[in-house]
């Protein structure tokens, strides 16, 4: 039998978390850090043991519990899009503990109990291969966060836990029911065989609503945005980390593996309602975020403007489209959970999230200004950086789908540097008007460590995305073929043109190959 | 005829036992109590453990004439009721501790009842059946006013006994319509003549419609649900931990066996009865918890929320559906008298039980291990996943999909989030309110805790380890009937 790492992954912290509840605070901190330093050192070892080319589905482990169809199989195996994702959580983890070393002092064993409770449950999500176990983990994730915001978060707390709670679980259970159908109808609940499997198209309609609620409001899309801005302002610094990082890329996640694979056709007709939310979300949530007072809250509507550049990308029905939004997620969950750590680091010196009361901190915290300012360039789209690169491939295939979706998409990226940009310059730049800000003291070693490795990471998915491209590109091209019967027409028309001039790099031909095809 | 008594031994030996104990009792005085508690519990174990041990088809079919049968629906049933009368026999005793109030009747009083409810579940015929529910209502009633310095439990158990006459009597009243229109008791024969029937007369439909009405009231389903918040609430804890439990799952069987044996051709016709009580179980059990302060109240009000939601498996019918209300009610008890031991675990420093809901704020910091219990059961009781609790929630509803009822699965599943919420509320107060600053006290309770352990256990994602041998039992028992 192979090293089943996929289940050491998920059993570790899950150990661990309940071996925390008996120890002190001191210990509970040391072995929560050990735990997710082994967990990404175990990630580390998943990435390089992953063949790019290789079969699709890899690390596979199976066992049955019972026999029947619904009975949940410990089915786990992990394509490149999982993989990718599961990098994600295990690199975050390890950074959400640390950024929680001080600034919890309260219940700190169930604290870090939650957490790796968390980390259990995520890295579940993204590597279970059986329906019903997928949505364990998947909503099994409710009752540590619920936790985690109701006793560590601010004023208003427990009505952001029961928002958080209650909004996410309505949304998930009519998937539930959907599912239910789904195994009734396919005789299994293996997620590969669910994604060859066709469902008549007057069925997938509905179960692509259903799907559609659940992972909308964990994405979150507009209208069922408002829970987050008030989960992310109450949650401590790392639940905010962990929930703009990773919790939710499960909404793009699910979008990938089951509404576009399991239902083509209804996604194909429901183009035009995910791209009318989508364009509503990027501009009225961006607006909004220009009137924040609040920093946190303002980094949340961004999160929300953000996310609509993923669904715009999965629905482009292009290679471009698709793999923008896969790297715009990674990328997101990197900047946006980089910018809470910020916010977190100056809202552990004054106690306060309002942008007035700070000012100037480029002079009193130069290092900290950089990094910020790092931070603030990849959530704008600048070349560079990592969001430029998920960002320019999701409005090129959204482009080529539908030429109105685009040109409304990119007014997001303006809106996104205006307040994103403007943010940054009420406080690290202008005058120091507060004396408490100006006497803050620049980032300490701790700091550094946690916000550097983000930072490089952000450097390098801008510079060299090939990296983080290839573990998933057959996956999207395994998820074309299956969508292109269904694929809309978009209204772009493109011609190809002249080989000789574009033919520089093979890579860029067969881009433009797949984008004339799907143009067909 | 022969009188096969083998198949009922389990009943004997509670029977047979019940003086003997009483008898014993009556010369020992002080100890009279022990005694008793301690018999009951080892006549309640060597029941079950003769149930496990022969298991059928030896115990054979159908008995004395048609009204009694041992099969392995009977056999499941039995085993849940014998296993929580007993751990909320052995809880009461500790609770009621050396009070004047304690007696050695108390656990006598549970053997009547259970074994009221052995017959409840293995009643083949109209009139068994309501002598078993009378067994067992008889000893509730006494059991719900045990309390005599209390005025709550006195008042508890007149409104059970006057509701419970009345409950009764409508079902009576259901019961003389079907034998006077088919000519029979039994289950059987009723079944037959619903068959025979192309168009249901009146008397038949009045029949059926009185006979559900009547057990409605007994499994607590809206709406006839109004006795159990105030009863539960009364009623002295321990004794509500056994009304939430082993009496619940006999109607809930009971009930299944009635509309699938004797009514089973009938389906279409009980069908929006059952459906209309389950999905009015869930909204109402889930909308009413919202504003309660005693937590016995609020867990009535769960209680009459999961029967609703067992009531969607009855209501998909099939051997599929009951199989998913057996898993259902297995899971509903250990979740329900785990829960229940926790509250009896709360007491304040005198060593009053603490039954307020703010009461037990912060309780996480002072009790850490039995708050963290009590938000286990209360996740598992509001059906999220990853506790066990989700899966006989899922099973109901797939049974419902399965049988084409999809807008009964939607409704049902969109009530679970809005029962969710006061579910919630009880975590919330243990964990994030800050602490009452009533001093609190410990008692010693070894073996409850040890209960409470296993329950913990049981609706941990440990307890889908068990999917397999719990599933097929529940299947081999739902086959019984069909």
């Amino acid at each position: 039998m192979e090293f089943p790492i996929l289940s050491i992954l998920i059993l570790l912290p899950l150990v661990a978390g309940i071996a925390v509840l008996f120890m002190g605070a001191n210990a509970a901190r040391w072995t929560a850090l050990l735990t997710t330093l082994a967990c990404f050192v175990l990630g580390i070892v998943l990435w390089a043991n992953y063949q790019i080319g290789g079969p699709r589905w890899q690390f596979v482990e199976y066992a049955e519990f019972a026999q029947g169809a619904l009975v949940p199989a410990w089915a786990l195996g992990i394509d490149g899009i999982a993989l990718m994702l599961i990098m994600l959580s295990v690199f975050l983890m390890p950074i959400c503990i640390g950024a929680s070393w001080r600034a919890i002092q309260n219940r700190v064993p169930e604290y870090m109990a939650a957490f790796l409770l968390m980390e259990a449950l995520m890295i579940g999500v993204f590597a279970a291969q059986d329906l019903m176990l997928f949505y364990i983990f998947f909503e099994g994730g409710l009752i540590p966060m619920y936790l985690i915001i109701g006793i560590w978060g601010g004023v208003e707390k427990i009505k952001a836990a029961y928002k958080f709670f209650l909004y996410t679980l309505a949304g998930s259970v009519l998937m539930l029911v959907a599912m239910l159908y789904m195994v009734l109808t396919a005789g299994t609940s293996f997620i590969p065989d669910l994604m060859a499997y066709d469902f008549a198209p007057g069925v997938q309609w509905w179960l692509w609503l259903a799907f559609f609620a659940s992972f909308a409001v964990k994405m979150p899309m507009w209208p069922v945005h408002t829970w987050l801005p008030d989960a992310h302002v109450q949650a401590p610094t790392a639940g905010s980390v962990i929930l703009a990082g990773v919790l939710l890329k499960m909404g793009g996640y699910g979008f990938v593996r089951f509404s576009l694979p399991m239902f083509p056709d209804a996604s194909a007709d429901f183009v035009p309602l995910v791209f009318g939310l989508s364009g509503i979300a990027v501009v009225y949530t961006s607006l909004v975020a220009l009137v924040q007072k609040d920093m946190k809250k303002l980094i949340a509507y961004s999160s929300v403007a953000h996310m609509a550049f993923v669904t715009f990308g999965l629905f482009a029905f292009n290679r471009q489209g698709i793999e923008g939004a896969l790297v715009v997620m990674l990328s997101h969950g990197l900047v946006s959970g980089a910018l809470f750590l910020c916010v977190g680091v100056i809202y552990d010196r004054l106690h306060t999230r309002e942008i007035a009361r700070y000012g100037g901190l480029a002079d009193n915290m130069p290092g900290y200004a950089l990094l910020f300012l790092l931070f603030t360039m990849a959530s704008v789209g600048l070349p560079g950086t990592s969001g430029f690169v998920g960002e320019f491939l999701a409005l090129v295939g959204t482009y080529e789908m539908s030429s109105w979706g685009a040109i409304v998409a990119t007014t997001g990226i303006i809106l996104g540097a205006a307040y994103m940009l403007w943010l940054y310059w009420r406080i690290c730049y202008g005058t120091q008007k507060n004396a408490d800000a100006a006497a803050m003291p620049d980032l300490d070693k701790r700091e550094w460590l946690l916000l550097a490795p983000i930072a490089a990471v952000v450097m390098w998915m801008g510079v060299y995305p090939e990296s983080f491209l290839a573990p998933m590109r057959d996956d999207v091209g395994l998820l074309l073929e299956r969508l292109e019967t269904a694929a809309p027409e978009g209204d772009a028309h493109l011609t190809e043109g002249d080989p000789s001039a574009a033919a520089a790099e093979a890579e860029h031909h067969e881009d433009a190959h797949a984008a004339g095809e799907a143009a067909q | 005829m022969t009188y096969n008594f083998a198949a009922i031994l389990p009943e004997l030996i509670l029977i047979f036992g019940e003086p003997v104990l009483m008898l014993t009792a009556s010369t020992m005085g002080s100890r009279a109590t022990k005694i008793t508690t301690w018999g009951t519990v080892a006549l309640l174990v060597a029941a079950s453990a003769v149930l496990l041990l022969t298991g059928e088809p030896s115990t054979g079919g159908v008995l004395f004439g048609g009204l009694l049968v041992a099969d392995s629906f009977a056999t499941f049933g039995k085993l849940l009721i014998f296993g929580s009368a007993a751990v909320t026999i052995i809880a009461a005793h500790r609770w009621f501790g050396h009070k004047d109030e304690h007696g050695p009747e108390y656990p006598v009083l549970v053997l009547l009842a259970t074994v009221g409810m052995a017959v409840m579940v293995s009643s083949t015929s109209l009139v068994t059946l309501y002598v078993g529910l009378e067994l067992n209502s008889l000893a509730a009633y006494v059991l719900a006013s045990y309390r005599r310095t209390d005025a709550r439990s006195a008042e508890a158990g007149l409104k059970y006994f006057v509701l419970g006459g009345l409950a009764s009597g409508i079902l009576l009243y259901g019961m003389s319509l079907l034998y006077g229109f088919t000519g029979t008791t039994q289950f059987t024969g009723i079944a037959a003549a619903f068959g025979r029937a192309e168009t249901m007369s009146l008397g038949l439909l009045f029949g059926l419609v009185f006979t559900f009405a009547g057990l409605a009231f007994k499994v607590s389903a809206v709406p006839f649900h109004m006795w159990t918040p105030d009863v539960y609430e009364g009623a002295p804890t321990p004794v509500t931990a056994f009304f939430a439990s082993a009496p619940k799952v006999a109607a809930m069987l009971l009930t299944v066996r009635v509309a699938i044996e004797a009514l089973g051709p009938a389906i279409d016709a009980w069908r929006q009865i059952v459906v209309f009580a389950a999905l009015a179980s869930i909204l109402l059990g889930a909308v009413a918890a919202w504003g309660q302060t005693n937590l016995k109240r609020l867990l009535a009000y769960s209680s009459i929320n999961n029967v609703g939601f067992a009531l969607i498996g009855l209501a998909a019918g099939g051997a599929a559906g009951v199989s998913s209300v057996l898993f259902y009610m297995a899971v509903y008890v250990v979740m329900t008298v785990g829960a229940f031991l926790v509250v009896l675990q709360l007491v304040d420093d005198k060593g009053e039980p603490v039954e307020e809901i703010e009461r037990i704020s912060g309780l996480s910091r002072r009790r850490p291990g039995l708050a963290a219990a009590l938000a286990v059961f209360m996740f598992s009781l509001a059906g999220i996943p990853p506790l066990f609790g989700f899966w006989p929630k899922l099973l109901v509803f797939n049974a419902a999909v399965d049988a084409g009822l999809i807008w009964l699965a939607v409704v049902g599943i969109l009530g679970t989030v809005v029962g969710a919420f006061y579910y919630l509320k009880i975590i919330k107060v243990m964990y994030f309110d800050d602490e009452h600053g009533e001093p609190v006290g410990t008692v010693r309770a070894p073996l409850e805790m040890a209960f409470i352990l296993i329950a913990a256990l049981f609706v941990s994602p440990l307890g889908y380890l068990l999917i397999g041998p719990i599933g097929e039992a529940a299947n081999t028992a739902a086959a019984a009937l069909f």
